[in-house]
């Protein structure tokens, strides 16, 4: 009796899911593999040969993963600091860190764009102070930036929840066998918080890798990620084969690298998969 | 007994405030099997940090081997730590975590691969290298960490109640292991636990704490039987304090009624406090008892029957073999070296002088 009750409470999801993840799955399989008349092709997924293609996945991948590396150096610090801190104090932290992530995505990408353009806010204080102005909107590192700052949060998450539910007395116990605080970083805690790293650079790369929006706007026209040319082909081009069989191969990196990290975290605790 | 290896002079601790360990001296014997017993808040755990570098004492020295080492930090203490939740690395198989110490020393493999084998012999674990931490019960990880523990030859070996998460069985067991252990390394024992068979059976001295002060130093026997103040009675197996009147040496007014006891020195008149443990009350016919009373409960124990005496508005617990229904008059009989007469406390501070052995 309670079973069944229970096994209906999932209905709900299980409609959301067919009709919005599901279905719409499919559908990109049915585009990917067939032309616009319905004959099957492998044309639309052989296209990411194509050089256009092949460079703004490349630059895509490239650009992600600086991001994430970076993302994961400024993370862990502050992971270590924000965990280290005793309960009261550390809530504001958090808070304080987690309040831009209560703002719009795309407000705060907008507000970037009017910081770094090069008539925008940053520069005049430059300029007025008689400083050389920055030339960074439309450039990868504009991107990178973005990322960056959009995505950092989800670094930090989850390496913060993974230290703090380090026993101390692990620590404790490496220093009581002789290991000093470098050698008890490396061999206890960094050990032991692989799986929110490896969460973190999950949660950090695969929206990295697929965005088109920062790109858009702190990128300007001038650098197409594998996210803009599958946004145009389906936006402009209005050729919704070629996007689905680009956003198919964009799928098989984004397995890849889950795949990668999945071998990293032998227990499975922080992967996404 | 042996020489003095650890001394604590003077060591003081407070957290927010809260004084935790005052004025604490206490001295430890090479290869001395000892037990810091109190209840919680005692200050025992805290000493046990401060031995193993894990806290700084706000006062007070502490010294090793006559070295002061009150500010050296942990790793480089000739100690190790047995923690309460064994604290194994659970991303470490059992040999390397028994391995941990001895490979930050930078020893050989062969040395290591040969204490590996060593301790898990030591501790009835042999085969158990390559099993991970959780796949282990409680008793296997508490053996385990000792073998991490022992294998890095340390003076001094300082137990945080390791046996506290084990079952009773487990743990009487893990009480013999440990003397076998401590007898077999030759090294010295610092146990911390507030369960007072634990430190009966195993200590060779027995340090009873309560309140950051040190109340008794002394053997399981002595403590025991010779308890110093109505603390260490009370926390120490069940015991009768009365509230009496020490008439002169060797005679003593216990609600009421004049006792001999063996006890002099307290002059005459003066207000005391009695111990009597409940084995130690003989149950008699009333006619034969100093004190007559009434049984009002009756357990039975195993060994023994545990019973309720009403005598002289005084609830007297006994423990005997015999038994004597509830209802039942019966008279009280002490033998006069079983009367345990302590000085009763004159303020809170004397309450928990400190004892010097």
């Amino acid at each position: 009796m309670k079973n069944k009750f229970v096994k209906w409470l999932s209905l709900p999801y299980a409609v959301w899911s067919i009709a919005f993840i599901i279905i719409p799955l499919l559908m990109v399989f049915y585009f990917g593999f067939t032309d616009k008349t319905g004959k099957p092709t492998l044309a639309n997924i052989m296209s990411i040969s194509l050089p256009v293609h092949f460079k703004s996945l490349l630059i895509a991948l490239l650009l992600s993963l600086i991001s994430t590396i970076i993302c994961l150096l400024l993370s862990y610090p502050l992971a270590m600091i924000l965990s280290s801190m005793n309960k009261d104090n550390n809530k504001l932290m958090i808070l304080i860190f987690v309040l831009p992530m209560w703002m719009n995505f795309l407000l705060r990408t907008l507000a970037w764009q009017t910081l770094l353009e090069n008539e925008g806010v940053i520069n005049t204080i430059l300029r007025s102070l008689h400083l050389p102005a920055l030339k960074i909107i439309n450039t990868p590192y504009a991107i990178v930036f973005g990322m960056i700052y959009n995505f950092l949060p989800f670094m930090v998450l989850p390496i913060y929840n993974v230290l703090c539910k380090i026993d101390k007395n692990l620590l404790n116990a490496a220093r009581d066998l002789g290991a000093n605080e470098v050698q008890t970083f490396f061999k206890v805690t960094l050990p032991l918080s692989v799986p929110g790293i490896i969460s973190g650079i999950t949660m950090v790369f695969v929206p990295a890798l697929t965005t088109f929006v920062i790109s858009d706007l702190l990128g300007g026209s001038k650098i197409l990620l594998i996210g803009n040319v599958i946004e145009q082909e389906f936006t402009l081009n209005s050729n919704w084969n070629l996007g689905s069989g680009l956003s198919i191969v964009l799928m098989l990196f984004i397995v890849i690298s889950m795949i990668i990290t999945a071998v990293f975290d032998k227990d499975g605790e922080g992967s996404a998969l | 007994m042996s020489n003095k290896l650890i001394t604590l002079e003077n060591i003081s601790k407070s957290y927010d405030n809260h004084l935790v360990l005052d004025e604490m001296n206490l001295y430890i014997r090479e290869n001395e099997f000892v037990t810091l017993l109190g209840p919680s808040g005692c200050g025992k755990t805290t000493t046990l940090r401060i031995l193993g570098g894990f806290e700084t004492p706000d006062t007070g020295r502490v010294i090793f081997d006559g070295k002061d080492i009150t500010k050296l930090p942990a790793y480089k203490r000739q100690l190790n730590t047995v923690f309460q939740k064994y604290a194994l690395f659970t991303h470490m198989n059992i040999a390397e975590n028994i391995a941990f110490g001895l490979k930050i020393k930078n020893k050989s493999k062969a040395y290591i691969d040969d204490k590996i084998k060593y301790a898990l012999k030591l501790v009835n674990l042999e085969g158990y290298e390559n099993r991970m931490p959780d796949s282990l019960s409680g008793g296997q990880q508490q053996r385990i960490a000792i073998a991490r523990a022992i294998v890095n030859e340390p003076k001094v070996l300082l137990l945080d109640e390791p046996l506290g998460a084990l079952d009773l069985k487990l743990r009487q067991d893990m009480q013999y292991e440990l003397i076998r252990l401590k007898n077999e390394l030759g090294i010295t024992f610092i146990y911390v636990t507030h369960d007072q068979e634990e430190a009966l059976t195993m200590s060779d001295t027995i340090v009873v704490m309560n309140q950051g002060y040190i109340q008794q130093i002394g053997t399981p026997e002595m403590i025991y039987n010779e308890p110093e103040n109505a603390f260490v009675a009370d926390f120490i197996g069940d015991s009768n304090i009365i509230d009496s009147i020490m008439i002169r040496d060797e005679l003593v007014e216990i609600l009421g009624v004049k006792f001999a006891c063996v006890d002099k020195g307290f002059g005459e008149n003066v207000h005391v406090d009695v111990v009597i443990r409940p084995e130690d009350v003989e149950l008699v016919k009333p006619e034969d008892g100093t004190i007559t009373g009434e049984v009002t409960h009756i357990i039975f124990k195993g060994v023994h029957y545990e019973m309720e005496v009403m005598a002289n508005g005084y609830e007297w617990l006994v423990h005997s073999t015999k038994m004597y229904p509830v209802g039942e008059k019966v008279g009280i009989k002490v033998d006069p070296f079983n009367i345990q007469i302590m000085n009763k406390p004159e303020s809170e501070d004397e309450e928990a002088v400190q004892v010097e052995e």
